[in-house]
């Protein structure tokens, strides 16, 4: 069975990234990983009591994540006769999503076109960007 | 609410400062309290052990640390040196396993703790050290900046092992838990003397913290800006109160409003700085190139045949290792406590990670500084020019505009050198009274009064009181580290078989 990588993010572009991929999911049966990245660098930089707090800052954004965010969208789709996994996790958006998609053999990413602010976009690229770049498998992009 | 109520501590503040007899009466009040007892923590720290042969003796606290260094050196079997490639793995990640995504990281660790270090020693100690004893302070300098890299490796390592972690998820390490909870697991006999010499510890901390954290930073920054915008005629002359309370709201913004974006720019920032000074100081070395054998040169010659300084070689070795000890802080203790929060369960990681901030600190920052200073030929008629002026003036020489730079960078790092200080006061502040949000707010709202004093008079002897309370934490330190070096050296001997064998898991 075929699964479907869809990235939210919390924005309204990522909501309507999983309307779309919910919709295609209806049609083909296709299983959904539903994921949403935290952003995270392993090379930023903190203050002492920053890092004193970052293991109870980390499992709060967690839960944070799974309970307002991720728990809502899984009763809902699920309600709709969708089958689906949801994760979260820290990291650097488009590289974990590639990584989620090659460890589950995703055949398709679906994501929201805006997320990252537009200046952000302007220097690094965006996370949608980066994916249609390097993605071994197609890419879906709502705008 | 906070903002108000530090509004208005400030506000007393301002009309305590205001007048100028008062100022004057705060400056002698001040300076007759605390210099007895500077006198007497500065005449044991710095007692002048006597030589065999020279006239120059060593003072004591020098001694201490590189006594220290060399011992734990050799102990370690030379883990400064052997180390270091799988240490910038470990700062890599190469050996972080996927799941800890989120968490503090290696580098992170390291690089919070650098930016408590890296700072005024690095820029204006160098140049103190240069220009009393010539190029070949560099030499010694580099010298005890690699040999202190053991030093450091251990109590970082110890930090990491006996360190608190709570229910919650927050972590509390640094030498007072050390040199109680490790000293009393391993000789149950002397459980009351570690206990001991954690309070001891944490109380020379509080006291750097507030001395030379707040106090010395913030007094140099605004030295520097007065240089910089015209020395004597400079119109903020004599405003150093007010300088101080602009610097005292914005911390006071950090550590009680809790206003985390601050910390968060000056995080960021910091290093920032740090790799334009280094960038900086590498462009007047490559334009100069020519210059650089003939600079070595010098540093070899003057390292071991000093010409017209005091106490001819055993003083300029003397010079270089003081700024080296006073620079990289190995030694002190205060880098376990930002290290310990690392999310690892081999706290020999830590240690070996911890290598590369004396490294950064001593081998590469100061002795860039150095070249500097020595490339551009300023010390030659450098007479009455010390510190950050001399640093300043070399650096013009080759970039006009680079003062300003200079500038911007010294009043970064004494900010972020007095928000990393006074984290570690507030670690032993809650070690002695225990954790709880007023206990916490008490020691808080002690440091920002002494920002204010520190920035508005010129007391030698706080001053005094500041360094000797810094130095005066390594005496506690290394009595534990000492005491606890086997188990760090039990540690590492089975991590490193682990690591040579290939047992080490590794991820990229």
């Amino acid at each position: 069975m075929s699964l479907y990588l869809v990235g939210i993010d919390g924005s309204s572009g990522g909501e309507r990234a999983l309307e779309a991929a919910a919709d295609l999911a209806q049609r083909s049966g296709a299983e959904l990983l539903i994921t949403y990245v935290i952003a995270w660098s392993p090379f930023s930089f903190s203050t002492p009591e920053e890092n004193a707090e970052r293991h109870r800052r980390r499992e709060q954004e967690l839960s944070i994540a799974r309970e307002k965010l991720l728990e809502p969208v899984s009763r809902r789709l699920t309600e709709q006769g969708i089958k689906l996994q949801v994760s979260v996790t820290h990291g650097h958006p488009a590289r974990t999503l590639l990584n989620l998609a090659d460890q589950h053999q995703a055949s398709m990413i679906i994501i929201g076109r805006s997320g990252d602010t537009p200046l952000k976009t302007r220097f690094f690229g965006g996370t949608a960007a980066a994916l249609t770049q390097s993605a071994t498998c197609p890419v879906v992009i709502v705008p | 609410m906070t903002a108000t109520r530090i509004g208005w501590m400030i506000a007393t503040l301002a009309g305590l400062m205001a007048t100028n007899s008062a100022h004057a009466a705060l400056d002698d009040v001040i300076d007759r309290a605390i210099s007895p007892l500077s006198d007497a923590l500065s005449a044991a720290i710095f007692y002048e052990i006597p030589l065999p042969f020279v006239d120059q003796g060593v003072p004591f606290i020098v001694a201490w640390l590189v006594v220290a260094a060399v011992v734990f050196t050799i102990y370690f079997g030379f883990i400064n040196l052997r180390a270091m490639k799988h240490a910038f793995g470990l700062i890599r990640g190469r050996y972080t396993p996927p799941d800890a995504v989120g968490e503090v990281t290696h580098f992170q660790a390291l690089a919070t703790a650098l930016s408590g270090t890296v700072g005024l020693g690095n820029i204006a100690g160098v140049a103190i050290a240069v220009s009393l004893g010539g190029p070949g302070a560099t030499f010694w300098m580099i010298l005890a900046g690699l040999l202190s890299m053991s030093t450091k490796f251990a109590e970082c390592t110890l930090g990491v092992k006996y360190r608190n972690e709570y229910a919650d998820g927050t972590v509390s390490g640094g030498p007072m838990y050390y040199l109680s909870k490790g000293v009393a697991e391993q000789y149950p006999s002397l459980k009351l003397f570690g206990k001991l010499l954690a309070v001891v510890f944490a109380v020379f901390c509080i006291g750097g913290a507030i001395g030379a954290g707040a106090m010395f930073q913030t007094n140099q920054a605004f030295s520097q800006l007065v240089n910089v915008t015209g020395g004597e005629t400079s119109p903020l002359n004599g405003y150093g109160w007010l300088f101080g309370l602009a610097i005292a709201f914005l911390v006071g913004m950090v550590i009680i409003g809790g206003i985390k974006s601050i910390a968060r720019v000056t995080a960021k920032i910091v290093p920032t700085m740090a790799v334009i000074y280094v960038v900086a100081g590498l462009t007047v070395i490559l334009f100069n190139i020519d210059q650089v054998p003939a600079a070595f040169g010098m540093i070899i010659q003057g390292a071991f045949q000093p010409e017209g300084v005091a106490g001819g070689l055993i003083g300029v070795l003397i010079l270089g290792f003081r700024r080296a000890a006073f620079s990289n802080e190995a030694g002190v203790g205060s880098a376990a406590i930002a290290h310990s929060a690392v999310r690892t369960d081999k706290p020999v990681t830590e240690g070996l990670v911890a290598l590369y901030e004396p490294f950064v600190d001593t081998v590469v920052i100061c002795t860039i500084t150095a070249l500097v200073i020595i490339i551009t030929g300023s010390l030659v008629g450098s007479e009455g020019i010390a510190g950050v002026e001399l640093t300043s003036r070399a650096f013009e020489s080759a970039i006009s505009w680079f003062p300003l730079v200079l500038l911007v960078a010294v009043l970064l790092f004494a900010f972020s050198t007095t928000i990393a200080w006074s984290y570690y006061g507030l670690k032993s502040w809650t070690y002695l009274v225990g954790e709880g949000k007023n206990k916490e707010l008490l020691f808080k709202f002690a440091v920002l009064p002494s920002i204010v004093v520190g920035a508005s008079i010129n007391l030698t002897s706080v001053m005094d009181f500041a360094d000797g309370m810094i130095l005066a934490m390594a005496l506690p330190n290394l009595i534990g580290v000492y005491l606890l070096a086997p188990v760090v050296k039990r540690e590492l001997k089975a991590y490193w078989s682990d690591y040579k064998a290939g047992r080490l898991p590794t991820y990229d």
